[in-house]
């Protein structure tokens, strides 16, 4: 075992290949973390390539204040920015990919809020497995995440066990909507959260520094870290700082021999394995495929569909707050404690309770799923107030009184169906650290999506008048960004013709690469994508090992 | 308005949220970061932010002297490169007051201090530690005041939030009513 924890220009680390692999995977986020800890605990030898570094986790309350203070720009949390991260978004609307992504030991986990969802069944229902399918591998990923909830949302999908650990209870700013919601006829419930509501794993329970996203200081919520460790535990080797540059096959085409990966020391070498794993998210994964184009694969590897790179999904945020004439207690945690997800299924419908209506929907276009969210973090933070005022002293404090403690505010997450146009694909005219074309995103939001939003925002219009708020923002339906989640770009299917990878999320094309990751989702719902990640990486896992 | 007065507590919890201080609780209450050497900063640096404090918090915070000594010089100690920005920044924010009012900083008035800020326009530079030196003033000295008390949960009851941001106040005070509900 060895690791990357150098600092300096880390050529201190052994970073040249394991002699013999029994597995290759590539990137250690949540999907490759999972991987790797699953098949090194069945006994193989399994080495995992980060691109990006290992970070301290003594250090992260220096990122959180990195996050607070503005002297520190966003990027700077979590290292992420240049060079090695450049990318291009050449499509009608921008792709803010560098804020949606972290590289490291750890990944996109790093940075996220940590709500973790199983997807519905009729979410499925293009994709070439079900529910059922997934279930069991639902409830394992919940598991190893250490899911903090309760089996008290009416909307979800049937579950066999409870979670694993007691849901955070709602907040007294949930309490507020959930008085609101039931005179609208509107069921408000728990949120599936992978932090510790106590302590469990050998990590203590949250104790609320309220800046989960983009850093826990405490190590409650859930990261990826946690299982590169254990997989480290078990065996398997982890080496940072070693971007993968393409994958080489065999002369037949039919299976990769060795991933080609760069180190800081300026060398290059080549891991060779049995079976290799990609688990470097949605835009790295089909840059990598495209990237590893050959003779035998013109237009890139494991795209003879050509689908490699197309159907990119996001989901789609859209949010309405403003200030109640009581306090609100904002910003004491730093994620959701109450949903709704009454509009899912059916986005349409309208609701009545004992003392007012949500009305069916009228419009054109009908809206795909929805998830509604009430939010504990909404308005300005005492610190972020008094670091961005040009005054100090009394009339500081005086404004602060006045700005912090009444907000109020709703989000929601729109699902976007899979469309070709949307997709990554190589940029040639710019190039990255290694000289290698970046990823360009090409992101539209279409017609559905637009309603979808303008949906959300007509139930959020509702809830707030019914809290009496006084409405000061609205986010949506042409003002919305994206939620950070990359999904589509190597998308599963049955037909090698219109797909990448198969039911086993292994590719058509080549017989001992799998695709561990929101890439291959089919579609992508409304809900966070996490959850379904991790029960697909652990089944991913389950088919590697079978071949070995 | 009532007077908050903050405590070395304040200032150790403070220290704890920035990384500072190891461990929680007890261990961290136990002994201030520097006691097991010199001071990182020179007694006259601390007047200065003492002096800095006393313009840019409220008037109705008491205790600040023993709160800035405790966060301040746990803050850089170990961290060479945050002490010798904060050291260049005080010894910048002298210098201007040695050419514009003729004594330093500390000595002067409290109005003349604010008035001195002002006319540097540290109230609307942006923090920048490697910027110019009302970026600087702004970034080592004001904003490292005014984060250090607005973490804080002496800081965050003045606000009306007994667990502000950066703060690891627990997860009983999001279900509260208000801060002694």
């Amino acid at each position: 075992m060895s690791g990357g924890d150098d600092e300096g220009d880390g050529t201190a680390t052994d970073r040249t290949p394991s002699e013999r692999a029994d597995v290759c995977v590539v990137g250690a986020g949540p999907a490759g973390a999972l991987v790797a800890h699953s098949l090194a605990k069945r006994g193989n030898d399994v080495v995992v390539l980060e691109a990006g570094e290992r970070f301290d986790p003594a250090r992260r309350t220096e990122r959180m204040e990195r996050h607070l203070r503005p002297a520190h720009g966003p990027l700077s949390v979590w290292e992420m920015g240049g060079p090695r991260d450049a990318f291009t978004a050449p499509g009608e609307r921008h792709y803010p990919l560098n804020r949606a992504r972290v590289k490291g030991v750890g990944g996109t986990t790093l940075h996220w809020q940590g709500l973790v969802y199983r997807f519905h069944e009729r979410d499925f229902a293009e994709w070439p497995i079900d529910y059922d399918d997934l279930r069991p591998y639902y409830a394992r990923a919940e598991a190893e995440l250490g899911v903090a909830g309760a089996d008290d949302n009416p909307f979800a999908p049937p579950r066999e066990e409870p979670f694993p650990l007691p849901a955070f209870p709602p907040s007294h700013s949930d309490s507020l909507f959930a008085e609101a919601c039931e005179r609208l006829g509107l069921t408000t419930h728990s949120v599936p959260s992978a932090r510790n509501s106590e302590a469990h794993d050998g990590r203590g329970e949250c104790v609320g520094y309220g800046t989960c996203k983009p850093v826990c200081p405490a190590g409650a919520k859930y990261s990826a870290d946690v299982h590169v460790r254990k997989a480290e535990a078990e065996g398997a080797r982890v080496v940072d700082r070693a971007p993968v540059q393409r994958l080489d096959h065999d002369d037949a085409g039919e299976r990769v021999t060795a991933a080609v990966y760069a180190t800081p020391d300026g060398e290059t070498h080549r891991q060779e394995a049995r079976e290799f794993v990609l688990a470097a998210g949605g835009v790295e994964i089909p840059r990598l495929l495209l990237l590893s184009r050959s003779e035998r694969y013109p237009d890139g590897l494991a795209n003879s569909s050509g689908a490699v790179g197309r159907y990119f999904m996001d989901h789609l945020f859209a949010g309405m707050g403003g200030v109640v004439d009581s306090r609100t207690r904002q910003h004491h945690v730093g994620f959701m404690t109450s949903e709704c997800h009454q509009f899912y299924d059916d986005p349409t419908a309208g609701t009545s309770g004992t003392d007012g209506e949500v009305p069916p929907w009228s419009g054109d276009v009908d809206p795909g799923p929805l998830k509604l969210e009430f939010l504990n973090d909404v308005g300005p933070t005492p610190v972020g107030l008094a670091l961005d005022a040009d005054e100090w002293g009394d009339d500081l404090l005086e404004s602060m009184r006045t700005a912090y403690g009444n907000s109020v505010g709703m989000g929601a997450l729109a699902g976007q169906r899979p469309r070709a146009e949307n997709r990554v694909e190589l940029d040639p005219s710019v190039t990255d650290d290694h000289g290698n074309p970046v990823p360009a995103v090409h992101w539209r939001v279409d017609d559905r999506t637009r309603a979808t939003l303008r949906r959300a925002n007509e139930i959020q219009h509702a809830v707030l008048d019914e809290l009496g708020a006084d409405v000061t923002w609205q986010v949506g339906p042409e003002n919305t960004g994206p939620a950070f989640h990359h999904m589509g770009t190597t998308r599963m299917g049955t037909d090698p013709d219109g797909s990448v990878v198969n039911p086993r999320l292994r590719t058509h094309d080549l017989r001992n690469l799998s695709v561990a990751s929101s890439s291959v989702f089919v579609t992508g719902g409304a809900l966070n994508p996490t959850l379904t990640i991790a029960a697909l990486a652990l089944k991913a896992a389950e088919h590697v090992h079978e071949r070995l | 308005m009532r007077e908050m007065e903050l405590t070395r507590r304040d200032a150790l919890v403070a220290l704890g949220a920035a990384g500072v201080a190891a461990g929680t609780g007890a261990t961290v209450l136990d002994r201030a970061p520097w006691d097991s050497g010199e001071p990182p900063l020179s007694g006259d640096d601390v007047d200065t932010l003492v002096a800095v404090a006393a313009v840019v918090y409220p008037s109705t915070v008491s205790g600040v002297r023993r709160f800035v000594e405790t966060y301040s010089l746990g803050r850089v100690e170990g961290r060479t490169e945050y002490r010798e920005g904060m050291a260049d920044a005080l010894a910048t924010l002298d210098s201007y007051a040695t050419d514009w009012e003729d004594a330093e900083f500390a000595a002067l008035d409290a109005d003349v201090r604010d008035g001195l800020l002002h006319d540097m326009a540290v109230h609307t530079a942006h923090p920048d530690p490697a910027g110019t030196d009302a970026e600087r003033v702004r970034h080592f000295l004001v904003d490292e005041l005014l984060y250090a008390l607005y973490t804080s949960p002496t800081g965050g009851r003045l606000v009306g939030t007994e667990n502000p941001p950066g703060h690891p106040g627990g997860i009983e005070s999001y279900r509260r009513r208000g801060p002694d509900a």
